[in-house]
């Protein structure tokens, strides 16, 4: 193909996204949005995945049968999240091994959230309330988002998603409406959770790289202060409800620019995490490459099964 | 409580989907892929479901205000009566496979019958898991003919699995003293006439999956009288963790 050739498609693709038409996998993409997209989507699917192992560390320990089973129900759906991701992602001509490989050899990242320890069962109603919910501010707007896969998979998603923020929010409330040592254990997790679920939405405007080629694919519509702005306003009211303290001193209503002030985030913290040295990152991939490992058995063995069925089928119908 | 024999009863059965459906729940987010993981945790998601109809019916049985959670969560081991296979370890995949299928063959079975019994909640709670249950039995089933005649190497780990389970097996088939009263009532399934029937289907999956069926004929005991391996104090533990940390709160 000439280069005029190239610009030409192009610009009929980038005049395809600004009518808002979905891109389908079998269209022509330039070579950098497909790159992006494997990246982004594979990215989040991997935020899924890792994201089970924090709360399935207290399926076991849940403290009731009702809480057990939302609990496991809430993980499953998660695992269902990846799969759908893995699946959107395999639309753009990469494989589930070659993704996961990327993950286990940290080529790939996932969200640094799920690098924070899950420690009491307050923390199981926190990660609801403020991570799915954080997620959801972040994913909303890809619901709309250019490529025809990764939105179908986020208006599921989403959906989901607020179901478990929703459920979070109820696991707080509960034990704010208990015993002063659960609303203890409450505002604790809230301490612990707090800042990280602020970083969630990544670094400062002026220091992340791709937000303008990303608006122009939709692949985001808000920026991320502009995003973590919004989860704040969101968010304040709903921990007045249940009377426990945000721990930001700096935190207050801006009456003119109608929107909290908050403090500074710890962003030495941030990348200390993200370059892996977070509490958990160690963790997460070892439990992560040792369900792989100890599972390349299993995954042959139902392979060359299926092999097997395939040629009696074929030296019956012969 | 007046109805002792009965509240037994149901936990005889209760209990092995609590045990199993916990034992289950600790590898969610570690199964060999994504779709195994999923389908594991509901298989466990069932358990737990039946585990509440039945206890909620137990705690009502009991009387005094009695929860589900009280029943789950506050009894000392011996008094749980769950069968010794279900409290077996996750030692590997195979495992849980082999657990589970030699579980699931016996729990179709039991619940084919308990549909039909005189009591009507247990009748109606055994007719609702019946579907679920016979998924789980195919699942597990159609796995140990995939590493039955997969590889040499899950041959012999599946192998291995059903051998060391074994021995777990005939327990499923006691019947109590507490359990023969409930039968005598035209409540209870007499566990001992499904034994034949159990071998049979169980031998003709493993004879299918290229395996031996283990011709051991020694069998442990214990857990319908509330004698457990060493495995179920730290299932408890964990079980338990919350309810006896933070007493008499709600979550
Ligand atoms: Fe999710
Ligand atoms: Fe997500
Ligand atoms: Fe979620």
């Amino acid at each position: 193909m000439s280069e005029k050739e190239v610009k030409n498609l192009e610009a009929i693709f980038e005049t395809r996204i600004a009518r808002d038409e979905k891109i389908e996998p079998k269209d022509w993409m330039p070579e950098k949005y497909r790159q992006t997209h494997i990246r982004q989507i594979s990215q989040h699917a991997h935020s899924e995945v890792v994201g089970m192992l924090p709360e399935g560390n207290w399926i076991t320990r849940a403290p009731s049968l009702r809480r057990k089973v939302a609990l496991l129900a809430k993980v499953q759906d998660e695992g269902g999240h990846g799969l759908y991701l893995y699946s959107a992602a395999e639309t753009l001509g990469i494989s589930r091994e070659e993704m996961y490989e990327q993950l286990h050899t940290g080529k790939a990242k996932y969200s640094s959230i799920f690098n924070y320890p899950a420690i009491t069962w307050a923390d199981i109603g926190a990660i609801g309330w403020l991570v799915d919910g954080a997620a959801i501010i972040n994913q909303v707007a890809l619901c709309n988002t250019s490529f025809g896969p990764y939105a179908r998979a986020m208006v599921r998603i989403c959906k989901e998603e607020s179901f478990h923020q929703r459920q979070g929010y109820e696991i707080l409330l509960t034990l704010c409406n208990g015993t002063p040592e659960q609303k203890a254990m409450a505002q604790d997790a809230l301490n612990r959770w707090w800042w990280p679920s602020l970083m969630m939405f990544g670094p400062r405007d002026a220091e992340s790289p791709h937000t303008e080629q990303s608006m122009k694919w939709k692949l985001k519509r808000k920026t991320n202060d502009e995003l973590r702005q919004q989860f704040i306003d969101q968010t304040v009211p709903q921990a007045e409800i249940l009377g426990i303290t945000i721990p930001d001193p700096d935190l207050k209503w801006n009456d003119t620019l109608k929107k909290y002030d908050f403090g500074e985030i710890d962003w030495d913290e941030f990348w200390q995490v993200v370059k892996g040295h977070g509490p958990c990152n160690k963790e997460r991939m070892n439990a992560r490459v040792s369900a792989w490992e100890n599972g390349a058995w299993v995954r042959d063995a139902a392979m060359a099964y299926a092999e097997k069925q395939e040629k009696k089928k074929v030296a019956k119908a012969s | 409580m007046k109805d002792k024999n009965l509240y037994n009863y149901i936990l005889g059965i209760a209990d092995n989907s609590l045990i199993l459906g916990q034992r289950l729940g600790e590898l969610c987010g570690h199964g060999p892929n994504l779709e195994t993981d999923i389908a594991l945790t509901n298989i466990s998601l069932d358990l737990f479901g039946q585990t509440r109809s039945y206890y909620q019916y137990a705690a009502k049985i009991a009387g005094n205000d009695k929860t589900e959670d009280d029943v789950a969560f506050l009894r000392i081991e011996r008094e749980y009566r769950n069968v010794l296979l279900v409290e077996q370890p996750n030692t590997h995949f195979g495992y849980v496979i082999a657990r589970q299928f030699l579980f699931d063959t016996f729990h179709l079975l039991l619940m084919e019958k308990l549909q039909n019994s005189g009591d009507e909640h247990l009748a109606a709670i055994a007719k609702k898991g019946i579907k679920e249950v016979s998924y789980h039995h195919r699942f597990s089933g159609d796995w140990i003919k995939r590493l039955g005649d997969g590889t040499d190497e899950s041959h012999e780990k599946i192998q291995e699995a059903i051998d060391g389970l074994w021995r777990y097996t005939d327990e499923l088939f006691h019947v109590t003293e507490d359990d023969a009263l409930v039968i005598e009532a035209g409540i209870g399934v007499n566990v001992s006439q499904l034994k034949e029937e159990y071998y049979k289907q169980v031998s003709e999956i493993l004879t299918e999956a290229t395996l031996t069926v283990p011709e051991n004929k020694y069998f442990a005991k214990g857990g319908k009288e509330g004698v457990h391996t060493e495995q179920m104090g730290y299932i408890l533990a964990e079980l338990q963790y919350m309810q006896r940390t933070y007493p008499n709160m709600n979550w």
